[in-house]
Formats: structure tokens, sequence, C-alpha cells
């Protein structure tokens, strides 16, 4: 008898899309050594100038803003979500649960495009923060929030946002609670439980939220794009110029080639960080 | 049980941070909602006057209604596609071993990591080597690579909750194993298969990144025609379909907590 049964049917259409997506990949590496010819698609022949062009100050400066930003958006997203998700699994009410399920979910379901202008609209030099703040007299003339790193990064980490919650929120929910109710019974005030228990047992949930966030942020593109409008340069945006405008495919290629390979050694390093965390968590 | 001052203290500033943060997530949604009542040109805050003329824009501007519907049948198509082909794997790699299982499993998963533009790149210039045109099979095919990890991870976990006992009493009844998938295993993972499916449909219509590669002025998504309106004009109307797109999804989501229970889906039950 077959111990397998359906092992070819059930196999072979997954096994199709991962050699088109396997495909798809050869073909950016392939692209990414050969020559840019301008004025057509064609391309020429084999050469390394692609990487070596990168090494020039504008496409270094434009990785590691990238990485900065990157960085800095999952630190302020793990801050911000981290009390969000810790109310949602506490609170005793179901119709605050639904509350902040439903609010701190919804924006995961909208999309890049409609939270980055609705952003643009926050923004702006007639936006709503500046408006606020010209109406309290705080400033005297509109701060300048667009086409900034900041600004980005604002509109990044409400991008963001959901999706950590929804990894920090699973961690929290599945910690076992008798573990600070125990320390409780011994005296310990909810400040110390939470540094001791909580926090280190929520810790697969950090790690797994940040890395996600930081590259779900490396992947961005209309929110750099938009409210950076050019003036922020990260490897998204400089690709979709380059292959878009300049219709420079082999550059375009190289660069994403090295992009993927930041994004991969980065999400390798935390992990690498985080598991002397988790070990002390005693999850590992 | 009593308290202590300093825990109430500590209990208030926790609300009122939560509720800071809630503000945080909601302020660009009320901002927008208000915007897009706004009867002048420009986007300005608050507004001077008010109208609902671009919500009428929104609904007749071409693009949109064109965006609307190819991003439809993207969607369709891809969610449908991805489901059956991941729950198909997923059942492979979690009952079978076999030769490149973790290579295939990893292949798969990996647009979780590879950046989309990566991947729309990629899948452009292979159309363009092998001259397959950028009609809709193209981004269908984009769209799932994009939400296959979703799926395969959705029916995964009903599959681990699964009772195979159910499975081992029908096959000693003497059915057959095709007969045990259809009228056994398919049934009970209908529950799995159906939040994939949701999950992959509203990944899929939102997908910007990639599909601004490989799609053309003819296959363009709503989220690509929207992108190419705010490059080139600088009105509300984009403001009043936000509205359109938070409250419908908003909509959803609260029908879907109330039947579903959005906290199962989103695997942050407490247990």
């Amino acid at each position: 008898m077959n111990t397998r049964p359906f092992l070819g049917w059930f196999v072979s259409p997954a096994g199709l899309v991962a050699v088109g997506l396997i495909a798809a990949m050869l073909a950016v590496f392939q692209y990414s050594v050969r020559a840019y010819i301008p004025g057509t698609l064609e391309v020429g022949g084999f050469t390394s100038a692609n990487f070596e062009a990168m090494l020039r100050p504008l496409y270094a400066l434009a990785f590691w803003n990238t990485v900065l930003i990157c960085f800095e958006t999952a630190v302020f997203t793990l801050l911000l979500a981290y009390p969000l998700a810790y109310a949602l699994t506490r609170t005793n009410s179901s119709a605050l649960r639904s509350f902040i399920l439903i609010v701190s979910v919804t924006p995961l379901f909208l999309g890049e495009v409609v939270r980055t202008y609705s952003w643009m609209i926050v923004l702006g030099n007639n936006g709503f923060l500046n408006t606020l703040l010209l109406k309290l007299g705080l400033v005297d003339r509109p701060l300048r929030m667009m086409f900034t790193s900041g600004g980005v990064i604002a509109a990044l980490v409400h991008v963001t946002m959901p999706i950590m919650v929804i990894m920090l929120a699973a961690a929290l929910s599945h910690i076992d609670r008798n573990y600070e109710k125990a320390a409780e019974s011994l005296g310990a005030g909810p400040i110390r439980i939470f540094m001791t228990i909580t926090l280190p047992l929520s810790m697969p949930g950090i790690v797994a939220g940040f890395s996600t966030a930081f590259a779900w942020t490396f992947s961005a593109f209309a929110t750099p794009q938009l409210i950076g409008g050019g003036r922020v340069a990260t490897v998204s945006t400089l690709i979709y110029q380059l292959g878009f405008s300049s219709f420079n495919f082999p550059f375009a290629a190289s660069l994403s080639i090295i992009g993927l390979a930041l994004s991969l050694a980065v999400i390798a390093l935390l992990k690498k960080a985080a598991s002397p965390l988790e070990r002390m968590a005693g999850t590992t | 049980m009593k308290r202590s001052p300093a825990t109430l203290a500590l209990r208030w500033s926790g609300r009122v941070l939560v509720a800071a943060i809630l503000l945080f997530v909601l302020l660009p949604g009320v901002v927008v909602a208000i915007s897009a009542f706004n009867d002048r040109a420009i986007l300005q805050f608050p507004p001077q006057s008010w109208s609902l003329r671009w919500f009428y824009r929104a609904f007749s501007y071409a693009d949109f209604a064109k965006g609307f519907w190819n991003g439809l049948t993207v969607t369709v198509w891809a969610s449908s596609i991805a489901v059956v082909v991941g729950s198909a794997f997923a059942f492979a790699i979690h009952r079978y071993k076999f030769a490149l299982r973790d290579f295939l499993e990893g292949i798969l998963l990996s647009p979780l990591i590879i950046p989309h533009y990566t991947v729309g790149l990629g899948i452009l210039i292979l159309a363009s080597q092998t001259g397959i045109g950028r009609g809709f099979p193209l981004v269908i095919f984009a769209h799932v690579v994009m939400v296959l990890p979703f799926v395969m991870r959705s029916t995964y976990i009903s599959l681990e909750n699964l009772d195979t006992r159910l499975e081992l009493a029908a096959s000693s009844l003497g059915a057959t194993p095709l007969r045990i998938l259809f009228t056994v295993t398919i049934p009970l993972l209908i529950p799995g298969l159906l939040s994939g499916w949701l999950f992959a449909a509203i990944l899929s219509f939102n997908e910007f990144t990639a599909t601004l590669f490989v799609s053309s002025q003819a296959t363009q998504t709503l989220p690509v025609a929207m992108y190419n309106y705010v490059r080139e004009f600088a009105d509300p109307t984009l403001a009043a379909l936000s509205v359109i797109y938070i409250v419908v999804t908003a909509t959803l989501l609260t029908i879907a907590n109330s039947f579903l229970g959005l906290g199962k889906i989103l695997n942050v039950d407490a247990h």
C-alpha cells in the first residue's frame, strides 16, 4: 500500500511555483552582472561595474540610510506595540479587547498607499500637526515634516505596528499566568514581575516581531517614496528610479541583490543577538 | 484584594499610555476622514468649507474603477490558486518526508524575507527575457508567490490541530485515501482554508510594491492606480477613497471578529 498517498499531486504545483520564483531570482542575479546599454532594454556582456558603482558615496549612503531607518522604525514600533499587545491580552473587558484588536489590526488591511497618504495630510505644511502647533502658538511657521527621515519613520512605525502587535500578543497570550501569580504571592511588585517574568518570557515574540518589522520596512517603497519625496534616498526608491526612469535594469538588479543580502544579514544578526536572551527565558 | 497607591498609579499611567498609543494609531484615519469632506482642491487642515464632491470623483474616476476590477480579478485568482497549492504543500510537509522537502519549504517561505521589489523586479526581468507579456497571468503569479507563505502557515496550524484518529477510523472502515481526503480531512480543514483564503485575498488586494513592477497600464490594480493618482494630483479624491477603504475594511473586520473570532485567526487568544 502507498504510505504517502497524493505526494506527487500535492507537491508538484508548489514545486512549479518554486521553480518560477527561483528562475526570477536567478534572472535578477544574472542581470546584476551584465552591462547596461543606455536607451535599450537589452543588456551587454558580463561585468562587475554595477557592484563597483555601489561603493560610490551616493549609493553607500542610501544603504546606510535604509538600515538606520529600518532599525529606528523597528525600535519605535516595538516600544509602541508592546503596551498595546499587553493591554490586548490582559484586559478583562471583552469590548475593550475587541476595540484594541480592531483598531490595531485594521491598518494591516489598508495597504501601504492609503496609510502613507493619510500621513501626508498629517505631516504636510498645511496639515494637521502644523495647524495644531501653529494654533497652540508652539511654532511661528510650519515645521518641515514632509520630505524628512523623521516623517518617513513616523509613517513607517504606523505601517509596521499591526504586525508587531499581532506577534507580541501571540507571544504574550501563550505565557502561563501561574508564573506571575506565584511571583505575586511571594511578594514581588508589578514592575518586578514584569521585568523578571513577563518580559523575558515574551522575548521570542519580541525577536520575531522586531525582525519582521525590520524586513517589512526594508521592503517598504510607497512610504519613503511619497513622504520622502525623493529627498530621503532608500534602497527601494533608488531601485525604482533606476528601473523606471533610466531603465538601467542591470544596476537596479545589483542594488536589489545587495538589498536582499543586507536584509538577510541583519535578520541573521538579530537572531544571533537574541539567542542568549531566549536562552535566559528558557525557551530554547 | 487591596491595592497600594503605587500599584494604582501604575495601573492608571498604563491606561493613559495605551490610550495615547491608540490615538496615534487612529489619528491618520481621523485626519484623512475630515479632509475627505474638504471643498477646496488642496490638502489643507482643517477644511474651510465642506462638500461631498471628492467622493463623487473617487467613484467616477475611470482608473480607480478599472483598478478595482483588475485588483478583484487578480485577488480572486491569486488567493484561490494559493489556497489550493499552499494547502496541498502544507499537507505534504506536515505528513510526509520527501526529497527536497526543506529546500522547497524554504524557497516558498522566502518571500516573507525577500524585499518585495526584488521579487517584482525578478519576475519582470524573467518575463522580458522569456517574452511573456505583462498580462494578468504575470501579476497573478507574483501575487501567488507573495501570499503563499500565509496560506501555508494557516493550513499547517489547522493540520496540527486536526484529530488524526478520525482519519484512522475512516481508514479502518475501509475508506480509500481519496475518500478520506474528501470526506474527512478537507471538511475538517475548511475553517483554516477559509481564513487562509481571506487573509491571502486581503493581502493580495492591497499588495503594492511588487505589483508596481509587474503590472502594466492595462493590468494595474487599485493600489497602483492610487499611487499614480497621488503623484499627479493633490486634491482630496484619494482621501475620499481612503475613507471608503477604511469604512469597508473596519466593517468587514468587525463582522469577521463577531462571527469567526479574529483573535483565534490571528492566534492571539489566551489559552
